[in-house]
């Protein structure tokens, strides 16, 4: 199984793995509260939500799209269950099971959109953000909901483990299964990897759109709930404008913004990375304005990389045509 | 006009029942008639030909037979069935496997992955197992004889192995029909060989093959039947022992390609481009040539042997170290392309000889897009009338044939095609023009067309340095002859006096 993701994404593991490491140290002896089982504990907390939310976009950007709506989705989804919590009552299961239905059905919509307008993905998630994030601050009129029921806000943690970390470890794991174990998994890869050559061998593309853009908002529901879980409150707008952060996370994690590749042990690598990284510089007392400078050039990196292998494989066959 | 030597399709017909037959097969689109009334039939086992050229309908046949399309009129019979058309799911269930030039495959998977992929699609709810795939892909490549590294990632491997995943695959997809679009375009000769013995493999699991090809010479030497189509019709079918080379393209054409060697160039005026002891480190060493006005120079070599190297370094693009280059007998220095270009110097990399028109637009444009400058007249703007007037000028001369000058190229023939690219190259007015690689992967007939476009050039006096890796090219339509190996010029022939035979020893030495 190592050698269906390919040599190259190990590779991409190890060193950043290595440069976790060498960061872990650099910020340890920096600063002496950095290297602590308490503030460990607290960043695997945080950035728990970052990383069910980081789940669900590493699928789409293998079937060879990206999405930038799945916060909006999750604070869409996060206020209608929230509502329906308050007004209803409810419990776990019921939380999780609306939202994911609304996560999983607002992501489908952008499938459906990006297979029949023949559009790009990222054009089409900017308008579907846009537009569910304003329809949810035209209805909520920017108010946020404070009265969410006690068995929804109270602590969770089993055997200290806390209750965001255990859903991130379960919808991790769930994402290895179907990226590695599933065919339809399989075929995720293969669509983004080459499009036409899925379109040839008899894929369902439109399905398995569906399946990676609903699954992106499913898991962004998820986080949703679990993010009003952490904070015992829902705020309409407080997971908008994290969208690059996650997809930096990924990007670091080794997923191609082309498509086709990535991996989940990746995108724990990135998130762990990006962790550290402002976790550090934040005990360091550098300005947490600086963290959009490390996503950015996080980005832009992965773009060029992009770019520069493709004008290189070009100029090899033309060498090789000659 | 040649008399085709077909041999019938009677007679032989009882002995072994076509696996498919397709007749009279029609296909029109719009108001182009793709295919008239055309009869193909494979056997069992057999390797079969498709040959023509770019446009004569072989393609849509063969989107026909993978139920891409449907025929307007005709039948295809199936084990003995009769179909009016087939849909691409019946297409495959009765084992039709169409390998597409692109050969389809998925290059982050790895070579197991993408031989079984099919089984990903047919059971999209499943559990992968890995030693189960494992385990098909290594049957399915003994089955077929080929060593393939089944956990490498396929973008990594060369395009040669990729094509034999690519059959493999539709070896797993129980194929009894393998039909292989353009396999040998981008194949070394050793990388034929080893795929032409892959098809020798298919054969012996009684599987047929058919090669869609418009570059056969490998090919013919596996085949058992040849069918030649030409502007949608079938000219006929023929074994393959029949047909040479040059029959083939007599077929494919439909007339005889006049051999156009050339008298010895009676203008020996003074050299328009000399260089002296050219030398880069690493590319070529020593380099001495002279090119006459007019003069068409082969440079032949193989890859890697500096050829490409040297030409970029005439063009400006790859400063030599040391040595000197005279353009017109004033030492010159070419540092940069624009330089190269001022001087008189053209170069035309690979395909852009044939590529090199922009199709939806206008002939007229298409003429003076390389000399925009100097149509330009007060405030930069383009002036209209001196346009128009080398535009009627070029196509005065060159005899095209065309209603308006508005209309888009693509509505042109072939030929005339051919013209305006010619057309363009002249309004440049160049002085030497090198010329790369100008017909590789392109079919007889457009190889026709840009020889004689290059003799054309040659006749206004242009100096011309053909670069090619085909012996009969630079035998045919070179002036000259310098042999490349390993970055120095190591032979010099004259093509009226050297043999074929010779001139491949030269390059092999």
């Amino acid at each position: 199984m190592r050698d269906f993701l390919g040599r190259a994404v190990h590779r991409h593991d190890v060193q950043i793995g290595a440069i976790v490491l060498l960061m872990l140290a650099f910020f340890g002896m920096l600063s002496p509260g950095f290297l602590t089982l308490g503030n460990f504990a607290d960043l695997l907390e945080t950035y728990s939500v970052m990383a069910i939310m980081a789940a669900g976009l590493l699928v789409v950007l293998i079937s060879g799209g990206i999405d930038i709506s799945f916060e909006a989705i999750a604070a869409v989804s996060q206020f209608l269950v929230a509502t329906i919590l308050v007004r209803f009552g409810g419990n776990w299961f019921v939380a999780f099971s609306l939202a994911g239905l609304f996560g999983a059905s607002l992501g489908a919509v952008n499938a459906l959109l990006i297979y029949y307008l023949r559009a790009i993905s990222v054009i089409v998630t900017i308008s579907t953000m846009t537009f569910y994030f304003s329809i949810l601050m035209f209805v909520t009129q920017g108010r946020s909901i404070y009265n969410l029921p006690n068995w929804f806000t109270s602590d969770l943690s089993f055997l200290s483990v806390p209750f965001p970390v255990m859903v991130a470890a379960v919808a991790l794991v769930l994402t290895l299964f179907i990226l590695s174990r599933l065919t339809i998994g399989r075929q995720i890869y293969g669509l983004g990897g080459n499009p036409e050559a899925a379109k040839r061998m008899g894929c369902n593309i439109v399905g398995l759109q569906c399946f990676a853009y609903g699954y992106s908002g499913f898991m962004a529901a998820i986080a949703g709930i679990v993010q009003a879980h952490r904070v015992e409150e829902v705020v309409p707008y407080a997971l908008i404008g994290r969208e690059l952060d996650v997809l930096a996370a990924v990007v670091l994690g080794g997923a191609s913004l082309a498509g086709g590749i990535g991996t989940v042990s990746g995108t724990v690598l990135g998130i762990l990375l990006l962790a550290v990284l402002q976790n550090g510089l934040t005990l360091l007392g550098v300005s947490s304005y600086s963290f959009g400078l490390v996503t950015g050039v996080v980005i832009l990196a992965s773009v060029s990389a992009t770019a520069y292998t493709a004008k290189r494989q070009r100029k090899r066959s033309i060498r090789h045509a000659i | 006009m040649i008399e085709p030597r077909e041999v019938t399709e009677q007679g032989r017909s009882e002995a072994t029942p076509a696996f498919i037959e397709m007749l009279g097969i029609t296909k029109r689109f719009g108001g182009v008639q793709a295919l008239n009334n055309v009869d193909f039939t494979i056997r069992p086992a057999e390797v079969h030909c498709l040959a023509g050229e770019n446009g004569c309908g072989k393609s849509t046949l063969i989107k026909i037979l993978a139920g891409v399309y449907a025929p307007d009129e005709g039948k295809i019979i199936l084990d003995q069935q009769a179909h009016s058309h087939l849909s691409p799911a019946a297409s495959q269930r009765a084992g039709i496997q169409v390998i597409y030039q692109d050969l389809s495959l998925f290059p982050n998977l790895s070579v197991a992955e993408n031989i079984v992929f099919r089984h990903h699609v047919d059971k999209p709810a499943q559990l992968v197992r890995r030693t189960e795939i494992d385990q098909q892909a290594r049957e399915v490549t003994a089955r077929l004889g080929v060593d393939l590294p089944l956990a490498e990632t396929v973008g990594r491997l060369p395009i040669a192995v990729r094509q034999l995943v690519a059959i493999c695959r539709a070896l797993a997809a129980q194929a009894r029909l393998v039909v292989i679009d353009e396999p040998t375009a981008s194949l070394t000769h050793t990388e034929i060989d080893a795929l032409l013995e892959t098809v020798n493999g298919l054969k012996a699991h009684r599987i047929a093959t058919v090669f869609v090809s418009h570059k056969l010479e490998e090919v013919m030497r596996i085949a058992e039947r040849v069918t030649v189509l030409r502007d949608g019709s079938r000219v006929g079918t023929y074994p393959a022992g029949d047909i040479d080379r040059y029959r083939l393209a007599e077929l494919m054409t439909g007339h005889k390609l006049e051999s156009s060697l050339k008298t010895r160039l009676a203008n020996e005026g003074a050299p328009i481009l000399e260089v002296r002891g050219l030398t880069r480190r690493g590319h070529y060493e020593g380099i001495d040539l002279a090119l006459r006005p007019g003069e068409i120079l082969g440079i032949i070599g193989r890859l890697g042997s500096g050829r490409t190297e040297l030409a970029l370094s005439l063009f400006g693009m790859n400063p030599p170290d040391s040595g000197e280059i005279r353009v017109a007998g004033k030492s010159v220095r070419l540092r940069t392309n624009r330089t190269a270009i001022r001087r008189g110097i053209g170069y035309v990399s690979e395909d852009r000889l044939s590529l090199g028109l922009v199709m939806p637009q206008s002939i007229a444009d298409n003429i003076v897009v390389s000399i925009l400058r100097k149509l330009t007249g007060i405030l930069g703007l383009i002036d209209g009338d001196r346009r128009r007037k080398t535009v009627s000028r070029w196509i005065q001369e060159l005899n095209v044939k065309t209603s308006a000058p508005d209309r888009p190229v693509q509505e042109l023939s072939g030929g005339n095609q051919q013209r305006i690219v010619l057309a363009k190259w002249l309004a440049t007015d160049p002085r030497i023009l090198i010329l790369d690689s100008p017909t590789v992967g392109i079919d007889v007939g457009a190889k026709a067309g840009i020889y004689q476009t290059v003799d054309a050039l040659s006749r206004r006096g242009i100096a011309i340095i053909l670069i090619s890796d085909e012996v009969e090219e630079v035998l045919h339509q070179t002036h000259r002859i310098l042999v490349m190996l390993s970055g120095r010029i190591t032979a010099a022939f004259d093509p009226v006096e050297v043999t074929e035979r010779e001139l491949r020893e030269a390059i092999n030495a």
